[in-house]
């Protein structure tokens, strides 16, 4: 009760948090739930399953792509092309969960990443359709959602707000549910579970693609709620970034994620005012948390304190 | 040009990249093969003895020769002490776990591109290669700096086989190559082995950074390419295996420079980058490699 309690009571202080800010700050937050939404479902298979994958960005990619070609070439409107993203990414994640899953560990990771790097390549390959590296912008046709434009702030903010509420409390749902329990279980000793009759292959592609759904889903919103769809965001720099979210705000808790991402997203918009050179942090962060803090923030809380944050 | 010149330039070229790939892809096996660290960070030390060698240049006076010779000596022993200290500072502490260990050189990548960044532009500049002559074929002209690279490679690989088998150092790094524990019972001070082996490994890859940069300028994120060509090399030639990282290089090398000759280099890459991921799923060991 008090964790759902918990989960409620931050969706309305987000929902609060558009009356208070400018609007440049609400773009920014909006940004920062989309960004977090990538990030809950990278932490569904890193922070939950154990599956430490440098390929997501390959999963964003299918979900942007998908969404903003199939608004592109079609005229898909922002709800259709919003599923289609979903689906693409949750089927690029079985399509590369089926392969690389046979292997596990730094063999998994190297994987991953070859795997997101052949994605990059192959977009910037078909550049006459994909625009390459440059990218493309989607037309304002095919930005709106049930009459509301979601180029403007407030519907913007709203279609980004719900997309988080739903994403977080699936999550919660997932984790505190049988199956949750049983991902857990991968991470912890692969082999008792499958002395117990489980099967590791099948619950980690099931982990692997639900996190992929989750990706896919983002890269749509962003494309779709931004309006811009580049190779840039299928780079290596967009794996690493949703795992640096996780391991900030804490792997393996529900709130992590959307907690990372804030905080890094204020931490780099701090520095570049600074210095052109503010991917330094994140390098600087990495090394810091894995060195200093591998639990994370609200994984270290939750270590000290607060026992049933989940 | 006909095709059979045209062929022989394209090998040419490649056995120039195979030359450079075996260089810093044996430091990457090397760091695997005693440490099972995979270090993201190698291309970075790369980019960083390609940087080393214009600084050394720009403050050396004199022939270019003289300047080039300094920064084959500098080069690698700054970055190999900067390797040395990342190990104590990071790896040591991180116990080498294998997941730990590539998330924190990830970070180190970052910081050392974006240090450079800060420090050194984003331009690329160029280095004066130490003699100018071209040896004149029938068909074209070819840089003779470019066959030199080819040479110095041999040499230096020649030099590291000698000392894996035939000193005393390589016996104990071999020895903990094969069992760590086993070889701190013998008295051997690991941490030191480990220090020393990512250090050799980095210093491997600064010394490829100043061969290439007469013929590719220095840039703050030239790493990317060779970080990437050296994972496929290592991977293919079977993880942590000496030999096979040499077969694969030459491999790779040559079959970059013929297809990139005559097809898309961005269709060649996606292949090789889905071949990579191909070989570890199915073959772990490698192609050429011996079981690990």
């Amino acid at each position: 009760m008090k964790v759902w309690a918990l989960h409620l009571v931050l969706i309305a202080v987000l929902f609060a948090a558009q009356f208070l800010l400018s609007p440049y700050h609400t773009t920014n937050l909006a940004r920062i739930m989309v960004l977090a939404v990538f990030a809950m479902g990278y932490n569904l298979a890193f922070g939950y399953t154990g599956l430490l994958s440098l390929g997501h960005a390959l999963l964003l990619g299918a979900g942007m792509y998908a969404a903003g070609l199939s608004a592109q070439l079609w005229g898909f409107s922002a709800g259709p092309a919003l599923i289609v993203g979903t689906v693409a990414g949750g089927v690029m994640a079985a399509a590369v969960g089926l392969l690389a899953l046979r292997t596990a560990g730094v063999s998994f990771m190297i994987v991953t990443l070859m795997f997101a790097q052949a994605g990059y390549l192959t977009i910037l390959y078909f550049a006459p359709t994909t625009g390459g590296d440059e990218g493309f912008t989607l037309a304002a046709a095919s930005r709106t959602f049930a009459g509301f434009d979601l180029s403007t702030d407030t519907p913007r903010f709203f279609a980004a707000l719900a997309l988080f509420a739903l994403g977080l409390l699936v999550s919660l749902a997932l984790v505190r549910s049988p199956f949750g329990r049983t991902m857990v279980a991968m991470r912890e000793n692969e082999e008792r579970s499958r002395m117990l009759g489980y099967n590791p292959f099948a619950v980690k592609l099931a982990a692997l693609t639900i996190s992929g759904l989750y990706a896919g889903a983002a890269g749509a919103a962003y494309a779709l709620l931004f309006g811009y769809v580049g190779a840039s965001f299928t780079t290596i720099q967009y794996s690493i970034l949703p795992m640096l979210y996780v391991l900030l705000g804490g792997a393996g808790t529900t709130i992590g994620p959307l907690l990372g991402a804030a905080l890094m997203f204020a931490l780099i918009e701090a520095a570049s005012g600074l210095t052109t050179a503010y991917l330094f942090l994140v390098g600087l962060a990495l090394v810091v948390l894995v060195l200093f803090a591998p639990k994370g923030i609200l994984g270290t809380i939750r270590e000290r304190w607060l026992k049933w944050l989940p | 040009m006909a095709f059979g010149p045209f062929l022989l330039l394209a090998l040419m070229e490649g056995l120039v990249t195979a030359a450079v790939l075996a260089l810093a892809a044996s430091g990457l096996s090397l760091v695997f093969g005693v440490m099972r660290v995979v270090n993201v960070a190698h291309g970075a030390f790369y980019m960083l003895g390609a940087v080393l060698a214009w600084v050394v240049a720009a403050h050396v006076p004199g022939h270019a020769a003289l300047a080039f010779m300094a920064a084959l000596i500098v080069a690698p022993l700054v970055v190999g002490a900067l390797a040395a200290a990342t190990d104590g500072l990071i790896l040591k502490r991180l116990n080498y776990d294998p997941e730990a260990t590539i998330v924190a050189t990830i970070g180190l990548l970052y910081m050392i591109e974006q240090a450079t960044l800060s420090l050194y532009g984003p331009n690329a500049n160029p280095v004066q290669a130490p003699f100018e002559w071209r040896i004149q074929l029938p068909w074209f002209g070819y840089s003779g700096y470019k066959l030199f690279v080819v040479f110095a490679a041999c040499v230096v690989l020649l030099a590291l086989w000698a000392f894996i088998t035939r000193t005393k150092a390589g016996l104990i790094m071999r020895a903990t190559q094969v069992d760590r524990t086993t070889a701190s019972a013998f008295g051997i001070n690991v941490d030191r082995v480990y220090m020393g082996t990512f250090a050799l490994g980095a210093g491997l890859a600064a010394l490829a950074g100043v061969l290439i940069v007469p013929i590719q300028q220095a840039h703050y994120l030239m790493g990317g390419d060779t970080l990437l060509l050296s994972f496929i090399v290592v991977i293919i030639g079977g993880l942590g295996s000496l030999r096979g990282t040499l077969i694969a290089a030459l491999v790779i090398g040559l079959s970059d420079g013929v297809i990139s000759m005559f097809f898309a280099p961005t269709l060649a890459k996606i292949l090789a980058t889905l071949l990579v991921a191909m070989v570890l799923v199915f073959r772990p060991q490698g192609l050429f490699g011996a079981k690990a």
